[in-house]
């Protein structure tokens, strides 16, 4: 049965919020292709989340359940998921691009001797499927053809596509058991934890200043923090700056920390990879300091300035002072 | 412990970047490249367990002949010896295709543990450990932040999203994907940069692993990204940039 199949992801009886994204995305494809669309939700106890699957525009959901997949583990999921692809018999199956996803879904792909294109941020159909996918941490663009018969797989980035513009409608749900033996996953995973409660909510700032590896070294932050007292504003970072110990971990905002949408966010020596776009881009107003103008930060920002930080940021604070008084 | 870490030449952060003229890749002419960054800390993760368990720890790395600089600063900062599947056109290879050959490379070596980066900062597809895992018949994990190996088995740490993290034991051998800042990397010593001229790069080429398979991802043209918001760029010197941007965080985004 050709057509596209949105693989979505859900961890404890609740959605990860990419998984309407990448539903939306998989509408959109099918219509592009002229075929249908089907979605699957993988795990144990799925029956509630397949339902409401069930309220969308879709030619079928599958709840595929197995008590082996209450857990996750990539040999677990690996070989549902390929089992389901095998009974579907999907042209393309669509994830999206989060971290379970990059852990298993990779397996799945060689499994049908494909590449998934990972991280794509959208698709055309022309003279057959061309995936649009980011290099060098967003720096450049690129267009990458698949072929051969599919299946294909792709994953889809984070805000790529809006979860609200998937269409409502109506399918039928059809539950599968995939045949799984407890020997075959290697993988005994433990249960997930936090390494200590947050003392710091950054959520809650008016206004953050954020740093990244555009300040070389540690001694410097403190010309970033200025600012920040200026301000009135929270400290923050991207993932290098917390990696290095220059600022706590949990002052990191991106996939792997804090996601933060304050009324001004301002972006001090900070590329701008993906990874921590995600986590800001929601602001309601951003702004970019940065040397290299072509720097992804840019491709977000409502205000920037190119030059260099250790000069701007300095300016910038004497002008604020001027107007706090 | 025997020990593969899989390294990438890349180009250094903060290249100028533009696409070559066909639109296929970039132009590499004036780059100057270094080893790509999750993996200089999946390399400094497996000294640390050879430092711990002893053993032998094996660069692998599949590039141009330019690479072999990327490996000989892994020999220095203390990996054994290298294997360097020289290749020119990797262009032509896709995810699979590269993580065929490193895979039919490893498994002559018959590891206990291999290690890679997480994804590499120029193509980022973020799988190439996987797909070796899957190739070889290993158990993987990804985006691993800690390592402890026992008898014959592993306990890692790894990340979730938003804070969360997660311990997975698993049997070995087994591949693993390490995350920045997973440990603090060491610098190469002189004795160290002095011994890697004695140690052994054996060059393998793409035909000795099996040949190269055709691609099915093909990476058909690269190009800048339009941009999708309106950015008012600031001009002028850092003061009179500096002004004019607190005047517009006054006036019209109302924040100061």
């Amino acid at each position: 049965m050709s057509g596209v199949l949105v693989v979505m992801e859900a961890r404890g009886g609740a959605w990860n919020r990419m998984s309407f994204e990448t539903l939306a995305a998989g509408q959109q494809l099918a219509a592009g292709l002229g075929v249908a669309a089907r979605a699957a939700v993988v795990g144990s106890g799925v029956a509630g989340l397949a339902r409401e699957l069930a309220g969308y525009k879709l030619e079928k959901v599958y709840a595929v359940s197995h008590a082996l997949l209450g857990e996750y583990t990539a040999d677990g999921f690996a070989a549902a998921v390929e089992a389901l692809v095998r009974r579907d018999g999907a042209d393309v199956v669509l994830f999206p691009h989060t971290y379970q996803v990059r852990d298993f879904a990779p397996k799945v792909a060689t499994r049908f001797g494909r590449v998934l294109v990972s991280d794509a941020t959208g698709f055309r159909a022309e003279g057959g499927l061309v995936f649009v996918r980011q290099l060098f941490q967003g720096k450049l663009n690129a267009d990458v053809r698949v072929s051969g018969d599919g299946p294909q797989f792709a994953s889809i980035q984070a805000g790529a596509f809006r979860a609200e513009s998937a269409e409502a409608g109506q399918a039928a749900v059809e539950e599968f058991a995939p045949e799984l033996a407890a020997g075959t996953i290697r993988q005994k995973p433990e249960a997930p934890f936090r390494e200590s409660a947050r003392a710091v909510d950054l959520t809650a700032a008016e206004i953050i200043v954020s740093v990244g590896r555009g300040i070389k070294e540690k001694e410097n932050i403190g010309v970033v923090e200025e600012l920040a007292k200026a301000l009135g504003a929270e400290m923050a970072a991207s993932r290098p700056i917390c990696d290095n110990g220059w600022l706590p971990m949990e002052r990191q905002v991106g996939s792997s920390g804090q996601t933060v949408a304050p009324k001004v966010y301002v972006a001090v020596g900070i590329s701008g990879a993906i990874q921590h776009l995600v986590g800001m881009k929601g602001s309601k107003t951003i702004v970019a300091i940065n040397k290299d103008a072509n720097a992804p930060i840019f491709e977000v920002a409502d205000y920037g300035i190119v030059g260099d930080l250790f000069e701007v940021v300095p300016a910038l604070v004497a002008e604020v002072r001027k107007v706090r008084g | 412990m025997k020990i593969i870490v899989a390294i990438k030449q890349v180009p250094v952060r903060d290249s100028q970047l533009k696409p070559e003229a066909g639109g296929r890749w970039i132009e590499e002419g004036d780059l100057s490249f270094e080893i790509n960054e999750p993996d200089a800390y999946a390399l400094e993760e497996a000294l640390q367990l050879k430092e711990k368990h002893g053993g032998e720890v094996i660069a692998l790395c599949l590039g141009p002949a330019r690479a072999s600089q990327t490996i000989r600063e892994a020999l220095a900062k203390g990996a054994d010896r290298a294997l360097h599947v020289e290749e020119e056109d990797t262009a032509g290879l896709d995810t699979l295709g590269v993580a065929a050959l490193l895979a039919e490379a490893a498994k002559r070596e018959s590891p206990d543990l291999i290690l890679t980066g997480l994804q590499s900062d120029d193509l980022g597809y973020g799988q190439t450990g996987v797909v070796m895992a899957e190739l070889l018949g290993l158990p993987h994990a990804t985006i691993i932040m800690q390592v402890e190996a026992g008898e014959g088995k592993l306990r890692v740490k790894r990340e979730l999203e938003d804070g969360w993290f997660q311990h997975v034991e698993m049997p070995l051998p087994a591949v693993l994907t390490i995350q920045s800042g997973i440990n603090k990397l060491r610098y190469a010593t002189l004795m160290g940069i002095k011994k890697a001229k004695t140690k052994e790069i054996k060059k393998l080429a793409a035909a000795d692993l099996g040949g190269k398979r055709a691609s099915a991802a093909v990476l058909e043209k690269v190009y800048a990204p339009q941009r999708t918001k309106q950015t008012q760029m600031i001009e002028g010197d850092a003061k009179t940039a500096a002004a004019k941007l607190v005047e517009k965080l006054r006036f019209e985004v109302r924040a100061i």
